[in-house]
């Protein structure tokens, strides 16, 4: 019987087949859009929490500026560190590397050529924290660093600006009017998770920067790599009471700076996630509704222009659950065919934009799952009604209905 | 003695309340045996399609009993009505009431279907029926590609396929010429005599009730005369 309620309800389905597809709009847009902006989502953020990944799960980042304050991520406005705290910082125990870190924007010229780029003054740490290789020549001694020696090690776009295919090693550029020696190139890292170029930038040893370039002697960040991933929280303590030590902030106060674990970073994208998660889920579930009325009205449409057909029925012997299956089969068919077109359309709208975002394209079989189970769970709830006006229909006024 | 196939036993039926009451049966008794042919006659409105259908288990008396092969019909839900339908009755409509834009074939099946035939065997015995009314050729026709004379037969193949104890036919022949008609009367009479189906058909046509063995005219919803053919 279910069967035959079956290839009766794809035939009535295939009579009316615009308006069936018509019928259906509504939950492949909704299941369409949530499975597409879920799939890219998941995707995005595989993508970030995988760069998160990658810069070690034990680097902490320290920051001026005060994380519960409204002005805070206003750079400058903030007390900056100084090398000598980057030192004091190295002191303490469970600590692998500290890369103190500022920089600007500046323009580089070699020969005929120049380019804006990033400088940073940091020590050859930094390359250690960020798991960053030097594939040609070399990172800068802790000779040269002392010495604040004129090197440069190259990012591989400015590298590919002011040099293009030649060796840059041994040459000489002019960055805001000092010369100095390329000794690097760094390994290409491509896009970064905000689309930004992570290649477009120049190091140099942090003395040098702050002697001549910057003329003064502030330290704008800290990259601190501790020693396990399950020290980072005992670090951080440590390196909070370090620092508050340091700046003189009194008992009660608040910190004037954040030391920052990647690991939260990772927890805050996935909680942002969650989140979207939780909106997207509302979508869908007004779509369906959306979707669940729009399939109602139909079936009742459907119903009432097929009275006399139900009286045929009945007056050959069908009972009233079997025309009420036939009904709500049709109308669960309905709905899981906009359910397939909905899923279709998402997984294929998100490979695209996968494919154009550079985001993996990441699939989600529970998600489909319960996209076909939601879409057969809006076609047994709002099939019902009209299939039990089918089923509750007086065989003799049904067969004399026009 | 066995019971009787149908027995009317002081049936009427009321519709509406009222200043608005019509009584359309009115104390009806009425008893038609397995094998009979009756002829239902009577002027417009005078209760003719009231009482087939409650002889078909499609309506229930307002008060009296309707005992079908010694079942009180008035006592059963509307499911086990539908049960009855599927296993005994089989209907023939003066508007062919066929199912649009399916073929021939599978309007024959469909009181099958309900049986829950495996479709095999549906098929070889809707094609059997098919070819008792002579349309064998026409399976994969819809409605709307046949005469109202062989639109009739494939309801009256639908009636037959299930081999009911009763066809009821309310004014089988009314939308058909008389040529057609005389046509659909000989397969309901050789239904009769061959495979032993009762009949009991409403016509308004004297010519049509000759093939049946006996007729029963209503007046204002009572039976006014009850008599062997001629
Ligand atoms: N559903 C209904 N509601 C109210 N009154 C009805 C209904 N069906 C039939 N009637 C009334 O019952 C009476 C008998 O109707 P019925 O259809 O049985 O007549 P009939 O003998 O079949 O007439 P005809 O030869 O025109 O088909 C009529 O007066 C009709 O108006
Ligand atoms: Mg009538």
């Amino acid at each position: 019987m279910l069967w035959a309620a079956l290839l009766m309800a794809v035939r009535a389905i295939r009579r009316n087949l615009l308006r069936s597809m018509l019928t259906t709009l509504g939950i492949v847009i909704g299941v369409g859009a949530v499975i597409a902006m879920v799939t890219l989502g998941q995707g995005a953020t595989a993508r970030v929490t995988g760069e998160i990944a990658s810069l070690g799960d034990n680097l902490l980042v320290i920051v001026p500026g005060n994380a519960g304050n409204k002005h805070s991520g206003v750079a400058g406005a903030a007390t900056p560190f100084s090398l000598r705290d980057a030192d004091a910082v190295a002191e303490l125990s469970e600590i692998a590397a500290v890369a103190p870190l500022s920089g600007r924007g500046v323009r580089v010229v070699y020969g005929a050529e120049n380019t804006a780029t990033t400088l940073q003054g940091t020590t050859s740490d930094f390359v250690r924290v960020r798991g960053w290789a030097v594939p040609e020549g070399r990172m800068f001694h802790a000779a040269e660093e002392r010495a604040g020696a004129p090197l440069c090690v190259l990012g591989a776009t400015v590298r590919e600006h002011l040099f293009g295919t030649q060796n840059p090693l041994g040459a000489s550029i002019r960055i805001s009017n000092v010369s100095c020696e390329v000794i690097g190139v760094l390994e290409e890292k491509g896009q970064g998770t905000f689309g930004n170029d992570q290649d477009d930038l120049v190091l140099m040893p942090l003395t040098a920067y702050q002697r001549r370039v910057a003329n003064s002697d502030d330290v704008a960040m800290m990259f601190v790599s501790a020693t396990s991933s399950s020290a980072t929280p005992r670090v951080q303590t440590r390196i909070t009471d370090l620092l508050r030590q340091r700046r003189g902030i009194r008992q009660g106060d608040e910190d004037d700076f954040v030391v920052r674990d990647m690991k939260e970073v990772t927890s805050i994208v996935e909680s942002a996630t969650g989140v979207l998660t939780a909106l997207l889920g509302a979508i869908a579930a007004i779509s369906l509704l959306v979707g669940g009325i729009g399939i109602m009205n139909i079936m009742l449409v459907s119903v009432t222009e097929r009275t006399r057909e139900i009286g045929i029925r009945l007056a050959v012997g069908a009972r009233g659950r079997e025309v009420l299956l036939q009904f709500l089969v049709e109308a669960v068919v309905l709905s899981l065919l906009g359910g397939v077109l909905g899923v279709g359309l998402g997984l294929g709208a998100s490979w695209v934009a996968a494919r154009a975002l550079d985001v993996p394209f990441v699939w989600v079989p529970e998600l489909v799952a319960l996209a076909f189970a939601f879409s057969a769970a809006v076609g047994v709830t709002f099939g019902f009604f009209p299939a039990r006006k089918a089923a509750r229909m007086n065989p003799i006024d049904a067969l004399r209905h026009e | 003695m066995t019971a009787p196939l149908v027995e009317l036993d002081g049936v009427s039926r009321v519709y509406g309340r009222g200043d608005a009451e019509v009584r359309a049966l009115e104390d009806v008794d009425l008893v038609i045996d397995s094998g009979d042919f009756v002829a239902i006659m009577g002027s417009s409105g005078s209760g003719k399609s009231t009482c087939m259908n409650i002889l078909g288990c499609l309506d229930v008396p307002s008060s009296g009993t309707y005992r079908f092969r010694g079942a009180d019909v008035g006592a059963l839900s509307r499911d086990q009505r539908a049960l009855l339908r599927r296993h005994y009755l089989g209907f023939v409509f003066q508007g062919f009431n066929l199912l649009a834009r399916t073929s021939a074939l599978e309007n024959v099946e469909l009181p099958l279907l309900y049986r829950g035939m495996p479709g095999g065997e549906r098929r070889r015995r809707a094609l059997a029926a098919l070819d008792a009314v002579g349309l064998a050729d026409r399976a994969k026709h819809a409605p709307n590609e046949l005469s109202g004379g062989q639109q009739q037969r494939v309801a009256i193949a639908r009636a037959l396929v299930t081999d009911p104890s009763v066809i009821l036919a309310d004014e089988p022949t009314g939308n058909l010429d008389s040529k057609t008609s005389r046509e659909i009367l000989e397969m309901l009479r050789e239904l009769n005599t061959e495979r032993g189906i009762t009949i009991a058909m409403v016509t308004h046509e004297l010519e049509m009730a000759a093939f049946a063995h006996r007729v029963v005219r209503f007046h204002d919803g009572r039976v006014v005369e009850d008599r062997e053919a001629a």
